[in-house]
């Protein structure tokens, strides 16, 4: 069996240490060994953004990032973009927009989102959809995400 | 005790229910922290499936799991080990043959690979399609129906126009974002709790209680399902990978999770049956349709069945059906959001604008004239609602000022079209049951063994419990998500709403008429003048005590009642329309289409909540544009292996391929004292036949078979 390795780095602000083999992913660290299972697994082959994190502050597939690489990295997720008790606008605003329904791609939408708007605070509709188009949705009409999105986006406008 | 009305408050009288309110499990969504079955720990679990379509197994092997390190836990499904000459007979790709339980996914991995099983292969077929084949194999079978109605062959004699033509739908799959699958844990031998991915909650302990391999009293399985990542009808049962799961789970002694990979996903939890048909439809001159003569086919596996309910909404006085079911070697059909009816609609709907472009008049005209003179019973609605929403979604569309007739738009590169459908669904409220607590502080706490698939059954139990009680939402905390909560029907073909509301509505009324006789005994008022409104209880305009001092009154114990449903009493209804129009581009270079505008109208009876029930319509608009245009299960006829049973291959909409979606619903004064009726199906079933519709309208040629992809589209083109 391969050795475990140690890897150090920063999860929602924190430096963490965990142990893990060279094969296991990102995904899987996070789910089964620090129990942040807001990051979701869809088809663990990059194609449907459910287990979207932030690395570095780039939206990835963590499915696709083995955790060996992320030493020293800086890693963002779904449970540590709310802050205080408080949704992030970009979370109440998927709440009040009814930007999600069963739930269960809404983590990796907010993540996208969230790298987005950071890239780009005023988005167009079509970059939007762009940006967004790894995501997968199966229930929500996608519509009321692209709605939630610019309702984020306006209101950091309009609070600056 | 005062006997207070069992009805829904007028329409402008409400403030909770009837309105657009957030979900209240939205927090725990948008934070990540709401946990669905997947997020349960457990062991690792892999399966070891069949990789041929039709085959025998001759021996399994498990011996050399010994040498795989993490192994803790293996299973074979039950008879798929050789029993002396009785060989278990495979019949779709993919069919589960034994699981492994280990510490990591990488291990369960290698110990399924590690398994030995050796097969006969035998000849298979997967071509739906191909009805001259499967006969010649003795593989099609005449359907369940073959109906004759009037004088189909004299009214087609003597009509002004007739028109033929091959259409056909191809199967889907269900395609879970949350596959199929439980965490199972066992408490002592005796006691099994699984957190199981379900539609049905209540219904699912006894199917792991009864399996030989657990072998347990009913009353000590518990189920959960707090959260659930999809479903579409797919997500009935325990599952014999949910029997694994639980039987691995007590070999292992630890808890187990087993959930499908998104292959198995694909491959074995759930189809939709496709279906094809040769059709000749036959009208007056003046668009009146006289008679209908269709041979239909398709297929749902190995057993061989096919679509029905053609025609679909609308039905000629003369008309022949006749079903031929196909045996194929494919995964098997589930109930599909609204079985049937999106595959009815399909091959209906477009005969119907065919005939039309055949008379040269508008297809909105045709449906017009002729959803008022259907006969059968397939009419949900009276023809003036089904006519009234047509108005409506055409008015939305600008469909009268953009239409022009096929190869009439005056476009040059992308070809622009206009296209539309109706439907019809039940929608009549499920079987259940639930408790009401009033605590003696006023706080109210409501348990049902129902479960939330998406709809917002929380927020609408809340919605109904709060408005009743006069509180604000945040009064009224909602149980769902366990068998050991009272028994509610599972939600399938849009009964849930209906379901809840009602138990839930019955149980508040029944508790406030207690509540109001402790209040009119202390406070010495009429009972029956009493009214529960803002925190407060009044009688006459005036505050007679807050809603927490009349609480007070039923001591220290509380209040319990319970509810339940469904009854004839007007709180729900069912039977729904609706009609969806599509304005869309083709580019005749590529075959690809991109939707410029959506308009979907559709009628419910009594909206809950508006914002949950447009998202509803909007999530099933994807899917039809999903299954109208790109989303198919590809079967290879020579391997027999779904070939595209992967998310990359399997395509689904993005969100940039939806254009603009409009929903509206048809809701006058009639609607909302109608009663509640279930929404989850009907918006998903006329969206297909419109897409085909809007292209034929763009291209100017039939592409006959749904989904449109851009091959079809470009081969339509070639042969016109």
């Amino acid at each position: 069996m391969s050795k475990q390795r140690v890897v150090t780095c920063s999860i929602n602000g924190h430096e963490e240490s965990f142990l893990c083999r060279p094969r296991q992913t990102l995904l899987e660290v996070l789910r089964d060994v620090l129990d942040l299972t807001g990051t979701k697994e869809g088809c663990s082959n990059g194609n449907c953004g459910a287990c979207t994190i932030l690395l570095d502050g780039r939206p990835v597939d963590s499915c696709l990032v083995l955790a060996v690489e992320c030493e020293g990295a800086e890693i963002e997720t779904i449970e540590g973009v709310a802050a205080h008790g408080q949704l992030a606008p970009v979370q109440q605003a998927f709440l009040e927009g009814a930007a999600l329904q069963c739930g269960i791609c809404t983590p990796g939408f907010i993540m996208s989102t969230k790298a987005l708007l950071r890239e780009n605070p005023h988005p167009s509709e079509e970059q939007i959809r762009f940006y967004l188009a790894g995501n997968l949705c199966r229930c929500t009409g996608y519509d009321k995400i692209v709605r939630a999105v610019q309702a984020t986006a306006e209101q950091a406008a309009a609070e600056n | 005790m005062v006997e207070l009305k069992v009805d829904w408050k007028p329409r402008d009288e409400n403030t909770v229910f009837h309105h657009p309110i957030e979900r209240i499990d939205g927090v725990e969504k948008a934070s990540g922290f709401a946990k669905y079955s997947t997020d349960y720990a457990g062991l690792h679990t892999r399966l070891l499936t069949s990789p041929h379509a039709h085959a025998k197994i001759t021996s399994i092997d498990l011996s050399p799991l010994k040498d795989v390190a993490g192994v803790k836990a293996a299973y074979v499904f039950p008879q798929r080990a050789p029993d002396g000459d009785t060989l278990f007979e495979i019949n779709w790709e993919g069919t589960p043959i034994a699981a492994v339980a280990a510490e990591t996914p990488a291990q369960a991995a290698q110990g399924a690979k590690a398994i030995k099983i050796e097969y006969e292969v035998l000849d298979h077929f997967v071509d739906e399609d191909d009805l001259e084949a499967a006969a010649a194999r003795g593989l099609s079978k005449p359907g369940r129906r073959e109906s004759v109605d009037g004088d189909p062959d004299a009214a087609i004699k003597n009509a002004d126009v007739v028109h033929k033509g091959h259409y056909g739908i191809h199967s889907i799959t269900h395609c879970c974002l949350e596959p199929h699958g439980s965490t199972c844990a066992w408490n002592g031998d005796d006691k099994l709790d699984v957190q199981l991915s379900t539609q049905n909650v209540s219904g699912t302990g006894g199917q792991f209680a009864g399996a030989p391999e657990i072998g347990i009293d009913a009353a000590n399985v518990t189920v959960n399902c707090e959260y659930i990542g999809g479903g579409f009808g797919s997500k009935f049962a325990a599952d014999e990978w949910g029997i694994a799961c639980a039987a691995l789970a007590k070999q292992a002694g630890r808890p187990v999770q087993l959930h499908l990979g998104r292959r198995a996903e694909l491959g074995v939890a759930g189809s939709r049956p496709s279906g094809f048909a040769d059709v000749t439809i036959a009208a007056k001159s003046d668009g009146t349709i006289v008679a209908w003569d269709s041979h239909h086919w398709g297929t749902n596996g190995i057993k061989g069945g096919t679509v029905s309910q053609v025609p679909y909404v609308i039905q000629p006085e003369h008309r022949r059906v006749r079903t031929t079911g196909i045996v194929t070697n494919t995964g098997p059909a589930r109930a599909w959001r609204a079985p049937n009816h999106p595959q009815a609609c399909a091959l209906t709907c477009t005969v119907i604008d065919d005939l039309a472009a055949a008379l040269g008049m508008d297809p909105l005209d045709v449906f017009l004239k002729n959803v008022g003179i259907s006969t059968g019973s397939q009419l949900s609605n009276p023809a003036e609602v089904y006519q009234a929403e047509m108005e409506t979604a055409a008015e939305l569309m600008d469909w009268r000022g953009k239409w022009k007739g096929r190869g009439q738009w005056d476009d040059s590169g992308w070809k622009r079209g206009l296209g539309m459908a109706l439907h019809t669904w039940g929608g009549r409220a499920g079987g259940g049951s639930c408790t009401i607590k009033v605590h003696p502080d006023g706080t109210v706490e409501t348990f049902a063994g129902t479960q939330d698939i998406g709809t917002g059954t929380r927020t609408c139990i809340a919605q109904v419990v709060a408005e009743t009680f006069g509180l604000p939402l945040s009064a009224v905390q909602v149980n769902i998500g366990s068998n050991k909560y009272p028994p509610s029907g599972p939600s399938g073909g849009s009964t849930t709403i209906g379901g809840v509301s009602g138990p839930h509505r019955r149980a508040a009324i029944d508790a406030l008429g207690r509540i109001f006789d402790k209040v009119a005994a202390k406070y010495d008022v009429d009972a029956a003048q009493l009214s529960a409104d803002g925190e407060n209880v009044v009688a006459g305009g005036k505050t007679v005590c807050t809603w927490r001092q009349a609480a007070g009154l039923l001591g220290p114990m509380g209040l319990e009642v319970m509810g339940e449903g469904p009854k004839n009493d007007g709180l729900t209804s069912a039977g729904v329309g609706g009609v969806q129009m599509v304005d869309l581009s083709v580019d005749p270079e590529t075959g690809r289409v991109r939707i410029n505008k959506y308009v979907a109208v559709q009628d419910i009876g009594t909206i809950v909540n508006h914002q949950l029930a447009k998202s509803q319509v909007l999530g099933a608009m994807i899917q039809c544009i999903a299954y109208g245009l790109s989303e198919e299960r590809i079967m290879d006829n020579a391997s027999g292996r779904f070939i595209n049973a992967n998310l990359r291959d399997y395509k689904l909409p993005r969100i940039g391929d939806i254009g603009e979606l409009v929903v509206e619903f048809y809701e006058p004064d009639e609607q909302y004292n109608k009663g509640v009726v279930g929404l989850g199906e009907p918006p998903v079933i006329s969206g297909g036949a419109a897409i085909a519709n809007a292209v034929a309208n763009a291209i100017g040629v039939r592409v006959p078979v749904i989904p449109l992809t851009p091959k079809r589209i470009l081969d339509a083109l070639a042969s016109a």
